[in-house]
């Protein structure tokens, strides 16, 4: 008879790598990183084990207890007690604990203990332990808790096998008959009195070593200098805009003639007709002038991957509390904020660590504004055609400088949008307080850096490919249909159905400086930000003739002022132009008003900044 | 305030400058003034391992209003408001 699935779950304190034992037990790729609250979904995995049995194991957010004060710890507490919906609670809870940090998860070990579930305690990061010279006495730590201890390395190769061998010891001696849940959410006096018993039992089990890492301490003696710190934190940000014009450059290149090259191949190789139109101007001239700027998108996800598995997060974090606060947001909206910077939906789904929900509300209603990925196709476009690239001060890139404002306004608008909020709306409130464990440094994992990176870039073109590709076809499809008339003298484009709509839009969008081209590229730009890029090549592209075999670029430098050119800029700091984001916002939410309430603040503001951008920029001879 | 016992005298852990270090007395929510109720704080206070007898040391301070605070708790370091830190009691 086989024997049914065992059943795992992965409890913790955060940061304790739950996440990096359950990639390493299941070879999955969730995300991994230095700083507390990364994991707020459960997820589940499975793996054979060395004696052949299947195991079910799922990866649960970190947390502290189980009094569940904020979603992601309610979604620990309701698995763990089999209370969430068609789940049974586990067979078999590992506990895993950060080996040099053991006083908080001993404790609370002991308030899993009260569930009734059988229980294993990892001792996990043992290298770390080790290294600085933390010696465990796991066997008697074993006897005090009544628990089997296990000692894991969860970031190196083979470094669970103690752990699957225990399983499989575990498995085959389970008890059968349900034990009794007698845990209830502590009293003060009970968790005071279960942290002393684990202080006790730790200092009986544990020999800590005279001195903490001293490397944590002095980089943050720099990192966290009151002055020194927030220079450090500009330094960093500013190094990367920098970079993700200085670096990517050459590669954006090599991409660019490329795709010319498939593209003037195209025009060569098959006869004039649709079919050769669609290949070159909706295909490589729309998808294309998206990829090109995959070295973009690797170069700013290398930087944010490198500072989160370093530990510079949490750091970042406390150095803008007092700034974040006066504008009104809670202390952990620091970290959804700043993943936003690579996409607002993970950032979004982040604010889950935050226990108040008013607070919840408004990190999730600004979030968008951070700039995310997806606008760095179209900052870049336009920066790379209209910002000279020439040296400011003999070292700073001028165009670097403008993408470093456009995420500097971005934050900045953020700020005031929660100022206001809070201003307007929640006058009695309070602020929420700020807790947040400093993590000790990390020497970043290569692989989780390459993985991360790769899943980035996979799924960049994955979307270039669904997403983009599907609005290009319409876009393309819009812009050839219908032919012009035998005879007629105007450009094709003005008969088809694109230059129509663009043409009723235009009226609207006249005021800002947008041409009907842009209105056209704005409404496929709804399903995703680079469409826009995409859908202004093809407009373009086939509005040039036959042989433009032109880049983007160049051809916006001719077509558009200045102006039109700034107007954008400020237009995408604040457009709503994503539904996939406002299908998290409606879910994280729960509410279609809060979704439609995003979508008209931003798509206001962004009206109104494109208004006066455009006409300041005209005042002043740009236009 | 001084204290004649021959102990250092008893003070809020929010009021500590960067440098100071001692050891938890107790845990005092109710002046703390924070925006959590006083059994919430204390609770969390004491999931973080801020319990009577742990040694604190404050290593790090924000710029302005030198606030948050970084505290070292036996060996774990934490950020915390100086508002919520008022409720630790250390000398
Ligand atoms: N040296 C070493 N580092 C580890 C080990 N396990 C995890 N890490 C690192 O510890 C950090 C946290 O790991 P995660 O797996 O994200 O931790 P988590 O418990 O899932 O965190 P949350 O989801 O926030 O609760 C990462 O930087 C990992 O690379 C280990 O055994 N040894
Ligand atoms: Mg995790």
């Amino acid at each position: 008879m086989e024997l049914p699935l065992l059943h795992l779950a992965l409890v913790g304190t955060p940061n304790s790598g739950k996440t990096s034992l359950f990639n390493a037990l299941t070879g999955s790729r969730q995300k991994v990183a230095n700083y507390p609250g990364v994991t707020v979904e459960r997820k589940e995995g499975f793996f054979v084990t060395p004696l052949g049995r299947q195991v079910s194991v799922v990866d649960l957010p970190g947390t502290y207890s189980l009094r569940g004060r904020s979603p992601d710890e309610e979604i620990t507490r309701d698995f763990v007690l089999g209370k969430a919906s068609g789940e049974t609670a586990p067979d078999l809870v590992l506990c895993v604990a950060d080996s040099t940090n053991l006083r908080l998860t001993i404790r609370l070990l002991l308030e899993l203990k009260r569930t009734g579930r059988p229980m294993v305690l990892v001792l996990n990061m043992f290298d770390i332990a080790t290294r600085r010279g933390i010696t465990v006495d796991a066997e008697r730590l074993a006897k005090e808790l009544g628990v089997p201890v296990v000692t894991s390395i969860a970031v190196r190769k083979g470094g669970t096998a103690d752990l699957l061998t225990l399983t499989d010891e575990i498995s085959a001696k389970l008890a059968a008959e349900p034990q009794e849940n007698n845990w209830h959410a502590l009293s003060v006096a009970e968790l005071r009195a279960t942290q002393r018993e684990a202080d006790r039992i730790i200092s009986d089990c544990v020999s800590l070593p005279a001195s903490p890492d001293t490397w944590t301490a002095r980089i943050d003696a720099v990192v966290l200098h009151p002055v020194g710190g927030l220079i450090v934190l500009a330094a960093i940000l500013f190094v990367m805009f920098q970079a993700v014009f200085a670096w990517a450059q050459p590669l954006m290149e090599l991409l660019n003639s490329g795709f010319d090259a498939l593209g003037e191949f195209v025009h060569a190789t098959l006869p004039a007709g649709l079919l050769q139109s669609f290949l070159q101007n909706g295909v490589i001239s729309g998808v294309g002038s998206v990829i090109v700027f995959l070295p973009q998108i690797i170069i700013i996800f290398l930087f944010i991957l490198l500072l989160e598995d370093f530990g510079y997060m949490a750091r970042a974090a406390f150095l803008m509390d007092r700034i974040m606060g006066g504008a009104g947001l809670h202390g952990r909206a620091f970290i959804p904020l700043l993943s936003s910077f690579a996409c607002a939906i993970p950032g979004i789904m982040a604010t889950r660590v935050i226990d108040n929900k008013r607070d919840r509300l408004t990190t999730i209603l600004i979030a968008p504004l951070m700039t995310c990925s997806a606008r760095i196709p179209v900052y870049t476009l336009i920066i790379s055609a209209f910002i000279p690239a020439r040296d400011v001060w003999g070292f700073i890139n001028l165009q670097g400088l403008v993408m470093f404002g456009l995420y500097a306004a971005g934050i900045a608008s953020a700020l005031a949008v929660s100022f206001l909020i809070k201003f307007f709306m929640l006058r009695d409130y309070a602020p929420a307080p700020f807790m947040l464990e400093l993590p000790d440094y990390k020497m970043p994992q290569l692989k989780s850096i390459a993985i991360g990176v790769y899943t980035r870039a996979k799924m960049f073109l994955h979307r270039a490919g669904t997403t983009i590709f599907s609005m290009m076809v319409l876009i393309w499809f819009l812009a050839s249909f219908p032919q012009p008339p035998a005879g007629a003298t105007e450009p094709a484009i003005d008969f088809s159905l694109a230059a129509i709509i663009g043409k009723a839009l235009a009226p609207l969008l006249a005021p800002v400086g947008f041409n009907w081209q842009i209105a056209v590229a704005l409404i496929p730009g709804m399903a995703a930000r680079e469409v826009a890029v995409a859908a202004l090549g093809t407009v373009y592209a086939i509005e040039g003739g036959k042989e433009a075999a032109e880049q983007i670029g160049q051809v916006l430098a001719t077509k558009w002022s200045l102006a039109t050119a700034l107007s954008m800029l400020a237009w995408y700091i604040f457009a709503p132009q994503c539904a996939s984001t406002l299908a998290v916002i409606r879910r994280e939410t729960g509410s279609w008003t809060w979704m439609a309430v995003t979508f008209a603040y931003m798509l206001v503001l962004a009206y109104a900044a494109s208004l006066v951008t455009y006409n300041v920029a005209v005042a002043l001879g740009a236009g | 305030m001084t204290d004649t016992n021959d102990t250092r005298s008893q003070m809020p852990l929010g009021l500590a400058q960067r440098g100071y270090t001692g050891i938890i007395q107790h845990l005092s929510a109710g002046g703390a003034g924070s925006a959590l109720s006083d059994i919430e704080l204390e609770s969390r206070l004491i999931e973080l391992g801020f319990v009577e007898g742990a040694r604190v040391e404050v290593l790090h301070e924000g710029l302005v209003g030198r606030d948050p605070i970084a505290v070292r708790v036996d060996n774990i370091t934490i950020a915390v408001r100086r508002r919520e830190a008022m409720a630790i009691i250390v000398a």
